[in-house]
């Protein structure tokens, strides 16, 4: 429907990044169709016991805002100032040079200057020096300082749910300034008075109650591994098992749900099981911690914290002795830089080893979560699996760090080793947009929506254009990620800015590859297209 | 509207100076009061920000990641943009406190025809900051010479090499020189960098037209209006030692100087020029990458409300013995 009345790419691309003479002072939400997300649904408010229920949609004139809404606000704020440092220090220390201006991926994408991570952060800046600091106080708007109004809350909205939480600018910043940070802020305050989306709230919600954002109950969790299966019986001719909620087991396994549920994931998916039944994995799936990914992290400290207590208080009810984690991006962030800090410590849990080449995962011993690419680059690395590249070699690949493993994590080689290992042909995409560098998709951070589908576009604009490079350079036409969300924006992000570029997850690539005990020939690839023509046997080792 | 605003602060800053040690006289106002007034408010204002920042707690562990994490022993990691040690964090706050690090990896997206989207490498921000800061910090050193006596041996070393040129005299400094272009070209940018300029804030002007301003008397007072350096250095040595004079005979020069000084140190603790100790906690910047390897507490944690298995399982129970899944309670 939105997709209708979309700009050609051609159009989209004309962005200027010369700010207007205009000043950013005055607040100004456009709240223009496809840049903005719409409301969270009141059903999904109450099950949460989110602050201010009621049904509303940003594009209203009136929000419905609780009579105290300045005060609440101001309140959330000195307490935010005064639990985080992060937030006291971001407010107070920037100097305003510029060097975040054109590294935030949805203002080179729209051009609009509050997209520039500096103003996005100057939105609560202006608000705190008012009402916090004495120079604010004394000289108003001569000191960068402006009232708290209904518009400057509207803005708000607007711009921290224009921004995935990627920090990329953080990268830039000389002080580590972190828009990351920032944006979580803001959203934290919007909550305060029930302003938040429908992408957020509902997945939470949806989490919270069935264990997953795509509100999978138990049992179609099990018809849905049940066809992956059977699917896998069809291809290799391997009647496979995955146990679920199985105490016991050594090893508890989380992924993403997209993953059993959203294409390309699928094939991800069946790529762990492959990999899992051919080293003889002793682990188990779990209904009640089906979600990897946790987008109380998009809300809320402590939705997050709500969230994601389902994966320590499981492996413990399994009594599992470690955790594995499914390819996904944000998840990844939860995981590694507050799961322990939530919800630690995992004192019940046994520092992780690999059961097949015995490495110890020193760098999970306290957390006791292992990423799946550190765990399968462990068994590359020994000669465990068997594999055949060739299987891969319809494929020209490109690999996207996803923001979260990129920059909260530094997890950039595992997945390369697995892609070189499995795969003839890998090309790296320009040294600015790969790595700590990496640019957005566009639709992180709770921001994957239909209806804001422009700005998502605007915001992949330079992720695409890195794909595009190495398309015309080396003819790449298929991208490889660790993201569930990549997976779910890209397809149609590239199929916008760059026709013919697919996406798939490292173990897509594996399961392709994975020359598995007893398989039967295999005539095509996990997405039931003909392997590319070859004897197909050459190079297995 | 914000220089403007600025450049009159700056002007009605000069004019006071001028004006009330130059032609009322009123010495002991601007060489005595002044400068312990500001210096008063810039040691309490600053330790005062600075002790406010570190109390703040850390609840999170979340610091930006710039390179390969220390994962499995075969794979090289990147003890300085990842670090994982102590000495790691060390080195990671060097590179960014003396060599701007981050700033060093800045480029700049630019769109061309066709269609096309390009990053070109842009460092002029990143030397020009350098020559600002490290311009200043050997002013700064320099000016030790009227504070203590007998001057150290490495300070006289340090004129000696700022002003190796010795043309003409007194020979100039190099760092005077490189510090107003610096200046000059931080002001310029933000003001005709239209991103940077849309940015500004009044006391960004402010800041840059203040120290310019400071960096400008000194020169004028070193070359063109001299005065007595060995008065100047009894009137600090007796401000330091608490036994202040007011000195006799020093042009007004340089009460406009000192009192520009006097204005930045009192200014500074409000200022975004408190990045000078913020830098130092940045969360993101001095934190190891060890998150999954060692705790993190947050002090201020409280227990949430969450949805237990238990609740799960009695809502699913039913459906999960239907399809044969194991249940905890079996009625």
């Amino acid at each position: 429907m939105a997709e209708e009345k979309l700009k050609k790419p051609e159009e989209m691309f004309e962005v200027s990044l010369t700010p207007g003479t205009g000043d950013w002072m005055e607040p100004s939400a456009g709240f223009r169709k496809g840049t903005y997300c719409y409301g969270a649904p009141l059903k999904h408010q109450k099950y949460l016991d989110l602050p201010n229920q009621r049904e509303w949609q940003p594009s209203n004139e009136d929000w419905k805002l609780p009579p105290d809404w300045k005060e609440t606000i101001l309140e959330g704020m000195e307490r935010l100032i005064k639990r985080h440092r992060s937030f006291r220090l971001f407010l107070d220390i920037c100097v305003r040079c510029g060097a975040c201006a054109d590294k935030c991926h949805f203002f080179i994408g729209s051009g609009d200057p509050k997209n520039m991570p500096v103003l996005r952060a100057e939105l609560l800046r202006s608000v705190y020096r008012r009402y916090f600091t004495p120079e604010g106080r004394l000289f108003g708007k001569y000191a960068g300082a402006r009232d708290l109004t209904e518009d400057v809350l509207k803005e708000w909205f607007y711009y921290f749910f224009q921004c995935t939480e990627c920090r990329r600018c953080s990268v830039y910043c000389p002080y580590g300034i972190d828009t990351c940070e920032i944006t979580m802020m803001g959203r934290e305050l919007l909550n305060l008075v029930g302003c938040n989306i429908q992408w957020v709230v509902e997945p939470a919600s949806n989490c919270f109650r069935t264990g997953n954002h795509l509100g999978v109950p138990p049992h179609a969790f099990q018809e849905t591994l049940g066809f992956a299966l059977d699917e896998l019986k069809d291809l290799t001719g391997i009647a496979i098992e995955a146990p679920i909620n199985r105490k016991g087991a050594e090893i508890l396994f989380v992924a993403p749900s997209a993953d059993y549920f959203a294409n390309p994931h699928w094939f991800t998916f069946l790529g762990y099981l492959m990999l899992f039944h051919e080293i003889g994995l002793d682990y188990t799936w779990s209904t009640y911690a089906s979600e990897g990914g946790n987008f109380g992290l998009f809300h809320s400290m402590e939705l997050a914290k709500r969230l994601n207590a389902k994966i320590y208080a499981e492996a413990k009810r399994l009594k599992v002795k470690w955790v594995l984690g499914g390819e996904c991006g944000h998840m990844w962030r939860t995981l590694h830089q507050y799961m322990d800090t939530f919800n630690g410590p995992a004192d019940f849990l046994e520092e992780p080893r690999s059961p097949v080449t015995g490495t110890r995962f020193e760098n999970a011993q306290s957390t006791k979560m292992v990423h799946i690419t550190e765990f399968t680059a462990d068994l590359l690395y020994h000669n465990k699996l068997r594999l055949d590249k060739s299987r891969n070699d319809q494929w020209k690949i490109t690999f996207h760090d996803s923001c979260n493993p990129a920059r909260g994590m530094g997890l950039l080689e595992e997945p390369r080793y697995i892609i070189r290992q499995t795969c003839n042909h890998f090309y790296e995409m320009p040294e600015n947009t790969i790595r700590e560098r990496t640019f957005c998709c566009g639709s992180g951070a709770g921001l994957g929506a239909d209806e804001n589908i422009e700005m998502r576009l605007r915001g992949g604009l330079p992720r695409a254009n890195a794909v595009k490079y190495v398309k015309e350079r080396h003819g790449v036409n298929m991208l490889a990620c660790i993201c569930a969300i990549d997976k779910a924006a890209l397809p149609p992000l590239l199929e916008y800015w760059v026709p013919d570029v697919g996406v798939c997850g490292v173990h897509e690539l594996l399961g392709n590859a994975l020359v598995m005990e007893g398989e039967r020939e295999r005539t095509t690839n996990l997405r039931g297209e003909p392997l590319a023509a070859g004897d197909g046997e050459g190079d297995v080792r | 509207m914000y220089l403007l605003y600025s450049l009159i602060l700056i002007v009605i800053i000069i004019l006071v100076g001028y004006i009330g040690a130059g032609i009322l006289g009123w010495y002991t106002l601007f060489s005595i009061i002044a400068p312990y007034f500001a210096l008063g408010v810039f040691i309490v204002g600053f330790i005062y920000r600075i002790v406010l920042w570190a109390r703040s707690p850390v609840p999170f562990h979340i610091p930006t990641v710039c390179g390969q994490q220390h994962s499995l022993p075969w794979i090289r990691s990147d003890t300085t943009e990842s670090p994982h040690t102590a000495w790691g964090v060390v080195s990671r706050m060097a590179l960014e406190v003396l060599l701007f690090r981050s700033l060093f990896r800045n480029d700049r997206a630019e769109f061309r025809q066709p269609q096309r989207l390009l990053y070109g490498g842009n460092r002029w921000l990143w030397l020009g900051a350098m020559v600002f800061h490290w311009s200043l910090l050997v002013i700064l050193l320099r000016h030790l010479r009227f504070f203590v006596e007998p001057v150290p041996g490495c300070i006289t070393f340090l004129q000696y090499i700022d002003g190796f040129f010795q043309w003409p005299l007194p020979s100039f400094y190099v760092t005077d020189i490189l510090i107003v272009a610096a200046l000059l070209y931080l002001f310029c940018r933000r003001l005709f960098n239209p991103q940077v300029r849309h940015i500004s804030l009044l006391s960004d002007y402010f800041a840059l037209l203040l120290i310019g301003g400071i960096a400008v008397t000194g020169i004028l007072m070193r070359h063109f209006y001299k005065v007595d350096l060995m008065e100047v250095k009894r009137f600090f040595l007796g401000i330091l030692s608490f036994n202040p004079v007011v000195p006799e005979g020093i042009g007004t020069i340089f009460y406009i100087h000192l009192f520009l000084v006097s204005v930045l140190l009192a200014y500074f603790p409000f200022s975004k020029l408190m990045h000078l100790g913020g830098v130092f906690l940045s969360p993101t910047r001095n934190l190891m990458n060890n998150s999954r390897m060692v705790r993190h507490v947050n002090p201020w944690d409280y227990p949430v409300k969450v949805h237990t298995y238990e609740e799960y399982e009695d809502e699913f129970r039913a459906a999960m013995k239907e399809v044969g899944l194991p249940v905890e309670k079996n009625e």
